[in-house]
């Protein structure tokens, strides 16, 4: 509330700040015709000095209270809190905070609970005074500052453009900080797992079952994270839905591209992109409910077991939403083979397939490569279509028929309900996010590479 | 395009030569017909998932009701004569409900047999008596007609989904509960009636009871979220990008790293959300605000990639005239190049929030995947969303979520279908072509 509050205020100081640096510059007495800039640029400059300092402040305030406030309350708690372990710690910390605000506590409040309490919630009082305090002093004095600087002769428009270019450059670097911190954290808790499990086994052992054991004498639970059976899966799974994707959608790239009719094309293409934009949890529903079934019905049909999570109706099912990928890349590869190779072809007198398969077809090779690569990178990243459809143990087999896990269901089992940082359980789940990544985006760099070469060759 | 296939071929004298001709022109018609199959393939498999998810869904936005007289008996809902709804709202429900069927079925006797019974009313019927007593002090020592949701196997039952005509071993329902059941339907007791339940509620275990409003007010948040972080951010980067970047080494990386980003499976940006916004910064757990900023993250190459191709197709002519006339750099873009760029900027940001609106897997990483009952009131309450719901209900056993989860892709599809439909008119509207 104090939060809100406090933001309303300085952005009506800020506000307050345009107005009054606009009207300085114009009762300066000078026409705006002899003014280095327009009126509103002098607003904007005084504005910004108000703004920016007071933002700045309560930013700081944000970041530095908690750490301020636990410190302030570790202090009164002496040498039974400095014996407690982090976990217990935070507890403890947890329960003072709630008590002073009112909220459930895990355990009776004992005096020194209730004092650290009392404490905690004076100090933050005191706290949020002292900032909003010194954020408005911020405020005005910028703005004072920032007004006596005002003048018709300075040149108030260059100055803010400036600061307006510094937030753009600082708009377009967050891409690079994502990838950072995407790196960062990966390769941070990676690491910490290869601590406790070592790389070889993680790269090469051919047992994962990352349960780890809640008593000592639990069976099949000993936690070992071999994750070849995983990679295994999630190829097998990925070939599956090539299989499925990769001829589908290159026979229907070029027919489209070379024997429709405008009216087809314009008919036909935005429907199979409908499949592109229907969310893949739908696709999941799809495969569990469907494909599943009739893919286990048609093989007791012609007796062969097939299991319920079967690797095939997950790979089908992922094919058939990978389609519009290799689709579309493919037509524009297609349609990107200079016109004359064609007419050179007709003019041998080849027909169309024929022009199409020894002419267009190797032509645009690299092309249709490098889109199929594409294809392949976002279906071993896909997750919501294997973890509906696809199985959760690990096992090592070539079989289509049977239920193999991916590196996706084995992030999201990992990590989802009750998650302890320090388990190797958790710490696993980064170790295969890292692999995904990396393997993704290598596939990435490899096909945009590849496409580019090619386009440079036609252009 | 020529059409060299259809040109009828000149006899040859050759017999041999017509005859590789003829199986020339066959393998091109071949061709073709695999060509098109391809085609059809894709859109039968477009055609079988749609139907598939329509047929079973459609049945739950009717539910079925079971009309029942319950008895407001002054002495057992308020035995001091209060009046005050307060002390009302704190009467057994729950058995007032129960005797009103079992006045019915008088002949039910026996706790097997009166569990069963009890089970062909909704779990929830109780709380739609209350309200409906609530509304209507007046109602008091008096007997009312009150319709009451079926428990969820009846109103499968109802809708044909569980068969009649099986063993009774093979059925939820059991042989009594089907006469009861029929008792009251020939009477006049039963109605399928529109599912309001199914919008105005949140999740529930109980199949009759779960709505999607909890679901879809937590989409809501969590794409304001990404809205407001993600268009200025991502208009901000396309325009520094297009129109001030140096073409220096920095540039490139920043280049080549909003393509690969594009690409980065969704899941890594919920490890991304998890490692760094919940455990580094402490955010809450499950709260629209963290999911949306991973969303945000996420869309921001889409939206920045659309954004530069749609500066990109602003004439030159345009700011030479602009910086002829005297504007900054700065003015010229912001006056005169931005304007004309930003319909093309909201049909890709349009497009990038549909995606997202779509986006289950980082979700699942940070805690959204929770069973949340109420209706979530800000952006740091515990939400789940859309799709979200969706995997939760597809994952649940009881025969009743089959229909609420295909019902509830329905909805989704319909929010997808109306955001591209709005891109593509605006695209038609706003496209200009120098």
């Amino acid at each position: 509330m104090t939060f809100t509050l406090l933001t309303a205020v300085l952005l009506v100081l800020t506000m307050l700040s345009y107005r009054l640096g606009r009207q300085r510059v114009l009762a300066s007495g000078s026409s705006v015709k002899d003014m280095h800039s327009l009126p509103s640029y002098y607003g904007a400059y005084v504005a910004l000095w108000c703004g920016i300092p007071a933002f700045l402040m309560v930013f700081l305030w944000q970041v530095l209270e908690p750490q301020f406030l636990r410190s302030i309350t570790l202090s009164g708690l002496g040498d039974t809190a400095r014996a407690l372990s982090e976990t217990q710690l935070n507890l403890l910390l947890n329960d003072i905070r709630s008590l002073a605000s009112g909220g459930i506590l895990s355990r009776e409040p004992d005096a020194a609970m209730t004092e650290a309490a009392e404490r905690y919630s004076t100090w933050r009082n005191i706290s949020t005074a002292l900032w909003a305090v010194v954020a408005i002093a911020a405020a005005i004095g910028g703005l004072s500052y920032g007004r006596r600087l005002v003048n018709p002769t300075f040149r108030a428009r260059p100055a803010v453009e400036r600061v307006i270019k510094i937030v753009l450059i600082v708009a377009s670097t967050i891409a690079i900080l994502t990838t950072v911190g995407i790196v960062v954290s990966l390769l941070f808790e990676a690491l910490r797992f290869f601590g406790k499990v070592p790389i070889t086994e993680f790269l090469f052992g051919l047992q994962w079952s990352p349960q780890t054991a809640l008593r000592a004498d639990q069976v099949g639970s000993s936690g070992a994270f071999g994750a070849i059976p995983v990679f295994a899966g999630t190829f097998l799974i990925t070939i599956i839905a090539m299989t499925v994707a990769v001829p589908i959608g290159l026979m229907s790239a070029i027919y489209m591209s070379e024997y429709a009719s405008r009216r087809f094309r314009a008919i036909v293409k935005p429907i199979l992109e409908i499949l592109a934009g229907i969310p893949t949890v739908v696709y999941g529903f799809f495969a569990a409910l469907t494909i599943a079934p009739f893919f286990r019905g048609l093989g007791e049909s012609v007796g062969l077991g097939v299991a319920s999570e079967s690797a095939l109706a997950a790979g089908v099912v992922m094919g058939i939403m990978i389609i519009p990928f290799v689709s579309s890349l493919s037509d524009d590869v297609i349609n990107a083979v200079p016109q004359a190779m064609r007419d050179g072809s007709f003019a041998l007198g080849a027909t169309h397939s024929e022009t199409i398969r020894q002419v267009i077809i190797p032509a645009a090779l690299p092309g249709i490569v490098g889109s199929i690569l594409l294809a392949v990178s976002r279906a071993i990243g896909e997750t919501m279509i294997v973890v509906m459809a696809a199985g959760l143990a690990a096992n090592l087999t070539a079989n289509p028929l049977q239920a193999v896990t991916t590196v996706t269901v084995q992030i999201v089992t990992l990590l989802t309900g009750d998650q302890e940082f320090d388990s190797a359980k958790t710490l696993a789940a980064f170790a295969l996010g890292l692999v995904l990544f990396v393997v993704t985006l290598g596939l990435n760099v490899i096909a945009l590479r590849v496409v580019r070469k090619y386009r440079e060759k036609y252009d | 395009m020529t059409d060299i296939a259809t040109t009828v071929p000149r006899p040859l004298a050759d017999a041999d030569s017509a005859a590789r001709i003829e199986r020339r022109y066959r393998q091109e018609r071949r061709f073709r017909r695999i060509g098109l199959a391809a085609i059809c393939v894709a859109l039968g498999m477009l055609a079988i998932m749609l139907i598939t998810i329509v047929s079973n869904g459609y049945t739950a936005f009717i539910a079925t009701e079971v009309a029942i007289d319950v008895t407001f008996d002054p002495a057992e809902v308020d035995p001091d004569g209060t009046g005050d709804p307060a002390v009302i709202g704190r009467a057994n429900f729950q058995g007032l409900t129960r005797n009103a069927l079992r006045a019915y079925f008088p002949d039910v006797s026996g706790r097997t047999d009166r569990r069963d019974l009890n089970k062909l009313i909704s779990v929830g019927a109780p709380s739609t008596v209350r309200a409906a007593l609530l509304e209507n002090l007046d109602w008091m020592g008096t007997t009312q007609t009150i319709w009451v949701k079926a428990g969820a196997d009846f109103d499968s039952f109802n809708k044909g989904q569980i068969p009649r005509d099986v063993p009774e071993s093979d059925r939820r329902v059991n042989d009594n509960q089907v006469s009861w059941f029929d008792q009251l339907a020939a009477n006049g007791r039963v109605e399928k009636r529109f599912n309001g339940t199914f919008f105005s509620s949140a999740d529930s275990r109980e199949p009759e009871q779960a709505g999607i409003r909890g679901a879809v007010v937590g989409s809501f948040f969590t794409l304001i979220v990404t809205l407001l972080l993600a268009f200025p951010v991502g208009v901000m980067a396309a325009v520094y990008l297009e129109e001030f970047a140096p073409k220096n080494r920095w540039t490139d990386l920043i280049e080549v790293n909003i393509n690969n980003l594009a690409a980065v499976p969704s899941i890594v940006f919920g490890l991304l959300g998890l490692a760094v916004l919940l455990n580094l910064f402490g955010l809450p757990r499950s709260a629209p605000l963290v999911g949306g900023i991973v969303l945000a993250l996420m869309t921001l190459p889409t939206i920045i990639i659309a954004g530069r191709a749609s500066l990109k197709a602003v004439p030159p002519s345009i700011r030479e005239a602009a910086l002829g006339m005297g504007a900054s750099p700065l003015q010229t873009v912001t006056h005169h190049v931005l304007p004309l760029a930003l319909p093309g900027m909201l049909t890709g940001t349009i497009i990038g929030m549909a995606q997202a609106l779509g986006e289950t897997a980082p979700l699942l990483m940070i805690g959204m995947v929770a069973f949340i009952v109420d209706v979530p009131g800000s952006f740091t309450d515990p939400a789940t969303v859309l799709p979200v719901q969706i995997f939760l209900w597809a994952d649940a056993p009881e025969r009743g979520f089959v229909e609420k989860t295909s019902a509830a892709i329905m909805v989704l599809l319909a929010f997808l279908i109306t955001m591209n439909l709005l891109a593509v008119l605006l695209r038609k509207r706003f496209e200009r072509r120098w």
